[in-house]
């Protein structure tokens, strides 16, 4: 019985999903069939996979440039106290910028394409991971720190044999946010300044024709993968050598 | 309590009998506690000791309402115990202060149902009691452990409950606040008569502490044997009768005396 | 008498401001672009805006904005995750749509946002909604789950019925995870209501990037605005965070969080 809870809410869900479609006047507002046959459709048009690999793409690319760049940075900001006090009212003055409002500079460098796009996800996932791989840093307990200096540890060591596995666990939960993030951005982005991708797709459903019932496809697919990403960095977590970090 | 010498039969206001305790696993049912009696006398201090895992707490939890025993009563006042009530109160370790009330406030928390002029009476008192006056406007974060143990005990109190539950409270102190608070304790039961049943492992704690002392097994636990600890307090802990239940303790757990 | 650490807490990001601003003037002036605006064009910029009146009115109709989609969805948003944290049950049954919904970000509802409420102030209040509901919940449903049992249990000894028990323990013991929940979402609500309003509606910050963009290429309002939105961000964010001291929460919070 237990087991059939979650989906008990989710039938539940469709059950008024499909009663409230079919109630509506304006006749536009997809039922849960129609929603499937659009996706049945934008499969067979090559349009699923060619929007999903797109979204999938810059989602990379950005993320990944991100997580280059911002976790170095993010540790040592968080070793050299100095360089944190520095930076860190810079960084919190940047964060609560809507990467969307990045837009209009986003073209003006890179002009209306991809480049933007990463762009906006890189800025999107930098600033936060940053912040976190320097707490992580600070968290790290002095304890742990002094027991690496008493062994002898030059900075170094330290910082690979110490730091780096204590802050592991506090980085793959930023990391995951952080992807979580990139994903929302995607959509966004490509809903304002691209001409493919999923977000693209809702945009452009509604304006060519008032196609909902792709819309909502399109929000389905992104819910979905959305979803995996984050089931799969969830994975990560489950680590054995990783999970002293994320105790009861 | 009578004072040695002179035996005046109380009643009895905790009667537990023949309770057993069974957790289910993935295998076979772990059985906690096996079949145990105990009659414990109105105003009586009793002292449950045995190691640390060997069902102590459970029983304890049992006779406050708190968990079902698999089988067996348990009666307060002739009454079955059948769930927690404020007739017969716990306290825990400092831990389980309301860290969102001041000290005030977590004394006044049982006293919902009094007027507000008898809640700031109760208040009042308690504080007063267990010593910390000046401090109601506190936080409990501002507090040291054993400021808190005793905010916790004046909470307990406050509701005027017939029955106290402490399930080693002073285990989070330092040695030498525990012995503090151990004749804190006793001051504030001289003011206050209330049955107390007390869950330790310490033995020293027990033999400065109770009446009578309840020697439990490990697991399964049972009664191992029930000391009677007939000294008048104040309790001089360097007396030589002290020092012989102290051992007879030791021996009955089965620990060496020497190091 | 300022200790040299109070010094460096000031001067040193002072400084670097200063450095990052003159470093912008530079690179402004040396690559000869007559586009990207320099630190002074920003700020004649903002001054224009007042002069214009047009910036108080923005700031106001984005905060509004923010405001009805937040609070709502702190009014809905606390209540479902408390009792969602209370019953496990619920929980379970629910989380699946949590799961599937919180990757979609809350522009993506857009279309369907203006189908149900028509280009109105109601559709991006409702994305903000969106945007800001399931923080609330998940932060009020994990508050209430590591309420520690022992808090459940004295409250249940001193005979506490459970709608007094959530009230008078539950409640105030989950806050502080509510109070970051309430701050994160607040966040989010912020970056939502920038981003919605670059899509549907014709006033706010939002839509002034996108507006002096678009009617001419007036990239030191752009800049200007996106500075207002990092400022007003960023105090909404303390603000938030100053909620965090009050006596009856701080407990909650014995780490520093940034």
């Amino acid at each position: 019985m237990k087991r059939l809870l979650p989906f008990s809410a989710v039938a539940a869900l469709v059950a008024v999903w499909f009663l409230a479609a079919h109630r509506q006047t304006s006749g536009l507002f997809p039922d849960p069939a129609q929603v499937l046959l659009g996706l049945v459709e934008l499969f067979r048009r090559g349009l699923l996979a060619k929007y999903v690999v797109a979204s999938l793409y810059r989602v990379s690319w950005g993320y990944l440039l991100a997580v280059v760049t911002a976790i170095p940075i993010g540790l040592l900001l968080g070793w050299y106290r100095r360089g944190e006090q520095a930076l860190n009212p810079l960084l919190q003055l940047l964060r609560p910028i809507s990467p969307l409002a990045w837009i209009p500079i986003g073209i003006l460098w890179f002009g209306v394409g991809d480049m933007a796009a990463i762009f906006l996800i890189f800025l999107a996932s930098f600033l936060p991971l940053t912040v976190a791989s320097m707490n992580a840093v600070r968290n790290v307990p002095p304890t742990l720190l002094r027991a690496g200096r008493n062994f002898g540890l030059s900075n170094r060591r330290l910082l690979t044999g110490v730091i780096l596995p204590a802050s592991l666990p506090q980085l793959i939960v930023a990391l995951r946010i952080s992807l979580g993030v990139a994903w929302l951005v995607v959509v966004a982005a490509e809903m304002i300044a691209v001409n493919s991708g999923l977000g693209f797709l809702i945009v452009d459903a509604r304006n060519a024709g008032n196609r909902y019932d792709l819309v909502v496809a399109g929000m389905v697919m992104i819910g979905l993968i959305g979803l995996v990403l984050d089931v799969s960095i969830r994975q990560l977590e489950k680590m054995k050598a990783l999970k002293w970090g994320y105790g009861a | 309590m009578g004072v040695r010498g002179v035996t005046v039969p109380a009643p009895s206001k905790v009667v537990i009998q023949a309770v057993s305790m069974r957790f289910p696993t993935d295998g076979p049912p772990t059985e906690v506690l096996t079949s145990i009696d105990l009659d414990v006398k109105d105003g009586e201090f009793v002292c449950i000791l045995g190691p640390s895992g060997c069902g102590k707490s459970t029983l304890l939890n049992i006779v406050g309402g708190f968990l079902k025993a698999t089988s067996g009563n348990v009666l307060i006042d002739g009454q079955p115990v059948t769930g927690p009530d404020p007739r017969r109160i716990f306290v825990f370790q400092e831990r389980g202060v309301f860290p969102w009330l001041t000290v005030e406030g977590n004394v006044a928390f049982g006293l919902f149902r009094l007027s507000t002029a008898e809640r700031a009476e109760r208040i009042a008192h308690y504080v007063k009691l267990v010593g910390l006056s000046g401090f109601e406007n506190a936080y409990p974060q501002e507090l040291s452990g054993g400021m808190k143990q005793r905010l916790e005990v004046a909470r307990a109190l406050a509701v005027n409950p017939d029955v106290l539950f402490l399930d080693e409270p002073f285990g989070a102190l330092d040695s030498i606040t525990r012995l503090v608070m151990r004749s804190e304790l006793l001051r504030i039961r001289r003011a206050e008569k209330k049955t107390i049943l007390f869950v330790t492992h310490d033995i020293d704690e027990s033999v400065q502490l109770a009446d009578r002392v309840v020697v439990m097994s490990t697991r399964p636990a049972a009664i191992r044997r029930i000391v009677d600890i007939e000294m008048p307090h104040p309790r001089d802990l360097s007396s030589p009768r002290y020092i012989e239940l102290r051992d007879l303790l030791l021996e009955e757990i089965g620990l060496a005396h020497k190091i | 008498m300022p200790t040299r650490s109070d010094v460096e807490r000031f001067l040193l990001p002072l400084g670097t401001a200063a450095l990052a601003v003159l470093v912008w003037a530079l690179a402004v002036r040396f690559s000869h672009t007559n586009v990207f605006p320099s630190p002074l064009a920003v700020l004649l910029g903002l001054q224009e805006l007042l002069g214009k009146g047009v910036l108080g009115h923005y700031v106001g109709d984005s905060l509004r904005r923010v405001a009805t989609g937040y609070f709502l969805a702190l009014a809905l948003g606390i209540p479902a995750g408390l009792a969602l944290g209370w019953h496990p049950a619920l929980a379970s049954a629910f989380n699946p749509i949590i799961q599937m919904a919180r990757p979609i970000s809350p522009l993506a509802w857009m279309p369907l946002a203006i189908l149900w409420f028509g280009v109105s102030e109601a559709a991006p209040g409702f994305l903000i909604f969106l945007g800001a509901f399931f923080p609330i919940v998940v932060a009020s449903m994990n508050g209430v789950r590591s309420v520690p049992s022992m808090y459940l249990q004295a409250g249940r000894n001193f005979g506490l019925s459970t709608p007094r028990l959530l009230a008078r323990v539950v409640f105030p013991a989950a806050l502080p995870q509510i109070l970051v929940g309430l701050r994160i979402a607040l966040g989010i609500a912020w970056i939502v209501v920038v981003a919605a309003e670059m899509i549907a509606v014709d006033s706010g910050l939002g839509y002034l990037i996108i507006d002096s963009r678009n009617a001419g290429k007036r990239y030191d309002l752009v800049v200007a605005g996106m500075l207002l939105i990092g400022v007003i961000g960023l105090a909404l964010d303390l603000l938030a965070r100053r909620l965090e001291l009050l006596r009856t929460v701080r407990w909650g919070f014995q780490r520093e969080s940034a």
